[in-house]
């Protein structure tokens, strides 16, 4: 397909391995965090990293929605699914992130509740308007790139007047994000020399927001793409900076990121959409201006609002280690349940339900070759 | 999640819609987000919805970056 398969040229990509070998300075090491969950999917799916040289250690980031959400926003979701006359509207990932006591959205739907899996928020729009009967609660989940999906149906509901549409906002922040990984005592933070920035994020916020992790907290960040030489050329520009001791912005997705970003999607957003005082992130804990609700302006709209439901904070299972995996502080094969109880058709945390989790991208592509092994890894 | 990719307009619809080709396969989507879009340009797809255009001469830039790094051997 065009503008994919040339960005998967494994020649090529063999090639830039073997420059990136060659610029690395075999004295040092290279820890690069990949912000997004899209970029770990990549890295294990196309087995980058054992393209890499020993010294480029890649640590994987909190940029993957379904993985970051606490257990209490699905418990809030779930809630909502049990009520009678509710049709619950999801993203197919988060049907099978466990709630309290193994509970998902799947097994509600088995056990009854309505419970539609969407593709696009356009879905749940329809679905509100051929159940005028049912109130209709889309479960809006994602980063800064869903944020505007859900912004649009928001208006579009208010166009058609239609009474029986709702959303219950769990959009987070990108930039937040970073800043939650980064902002943490000396003690706890986790050792990164610079970024891969957020792809397909920047195009919707620009990648100027992601310049002042360079300026001022005076790490290098590339931005790129989500296909295997994107992300080669991304480790190479970082260890190039790294080595000339530059802390910049660059840009290597130039295809469809620019400084500034959609303006249309972000008027849309900042009009239905403001900031959170606080929210309760898995791994990160809570963060300040970190995630976003409906205006008063939309209250109509607001699942939260309209059927008072207030979030529990509600611990991880004791041996599931995603925190620190979503803080880059441990590797998917250092948890004791990973591959064994925990698996993909069975998941235990977030981390191993989106095949953009750490760990479920780990589990499928990389557990029986690990860069890194421990005594912690079953024997395949 | 944050999975978008390259598709080419086919067609204009009303109510800010389109269909586009994705690798064979055709769909509809929303262009709620973008202005001025026309058939034969190709956008980033998430979700159901166009991000964002994309622009055809950077992505040419950035493949010659590639083989001006690491040229055959």
């Amino acid at each position: 397909m065009k503008y994919l398969e040339a960005f998967r040229d494994g020649d090529l990509a063999r090639r830039l391995a073997v420059v990136i070998a060659a610029e690395a300075d075999a004295r040092r090491r290279y820890r690069l965090m990949e912000f997004c969950g899209g970029h770990t999917h990549t890295l294990a799916r196309y087995g980058l990293e054992r393209l890499l040289p020993d010294n480029v250690e890649m640590i994987h980031g909190p940029g993957c929605p379904v993985c970051v959400l606490p257990t209490g926003c699905i418990e809030a979701a779930l809630d909502l699914a049990r009520r009678p006359g509710v049709i619950l509207c999801s993203y197919g990932d988060m049907l099978r992130v466990p709630g309290k006591n193994g509970a998902t959205l799947m097994k509600s739907r088995a056990a009854g509740a309505d419970v539609r899996m969407i593709y696009s928020t356009l879905d749940a729009l329809n679905i509100a308007q051929e159940h005028p009967e049912h109130e209709v609660v889309f479960f809006a989940i994602g980063f800064e790139t869903t944020t505007p999906p859900t912004a649009v149906v928001v208006k579009e509901a208010r166009r058609l007047g239609l009474k029986n549409f709702m959303v219950l906002c769990n959009h987070v922040l990108t930039p937040a994000a970073m800043e939650g990984i980064l902002d943490v005592p000396a003690a706890e933070a986790v050792h990164v020399d610079g970024f891969i920035g957020p792809g397909h994020v920047s195009t919707v916020i620009g990648s100027h927001p992601f310049e002042r992790f360079a300026s001022n907290y005076g790490y290098p960040v590339v931005i790129t793409g989500f296909e295997p030489l994107d992300i080669l050329q991304a480790i190479r520009q970082l260890i190039r900076q790294l080595n000339e001791g530059r802390a910049e912005l660059e840009n290597e997705y130039s295809r469809v990121v620019s400084r500034e970003g959609n303006l249309k999607a972000q008027a849309l957003m900042a009009e239905v959409f403001e900031l959170r005082d606080e929210f309760e992130w898995r791994g990160l804990g809570i963060l300040p201006h970190s995630a976003l609700k409906l205006r008063a302006a939309f209250a109509e709209y607001d699942a939260e609002a309209r059927f008072a439901i207030t979030q529990e904070a509600i611990p991880d299972h004791k041996a599931c280690e995603c925190a620190a995996v979503l803080r880059g502080a441990k590797r998917p094969e250092q948890c004791k349940v990973f591959a064994t109880v925990c698996t993909p058709d069975n998941p235990l945390g977030s981390c191993m339900v989106s095949s953009e989790g750490a760990c479920a991208a780990h589990y499928s592509y990389g557990r029986f070759v690990n860069t890194a092994p421990t005594s912690n890894v079953p024997s395949p | 999640m944050c999975l978008a990719i390259p598709a080419l307009i086919t067609e204009l619809r009303e109510g800010e819609l389109a269909r586009v080709d994705m690798g064979g396969v055709s769909k509809e989507i929303s262009l709620a987000l973008l202005n001025d879009c026309e058939v034969g340009e190709w956008v980033i797809v998430h979700v159901g919805y166009a991000l964002r255009k994309l622009d055809p001469m950077e992505s040419e830039k950035t493949l010659l970056l590639f083989a001006t790094a690491a040229p055959s051997l």
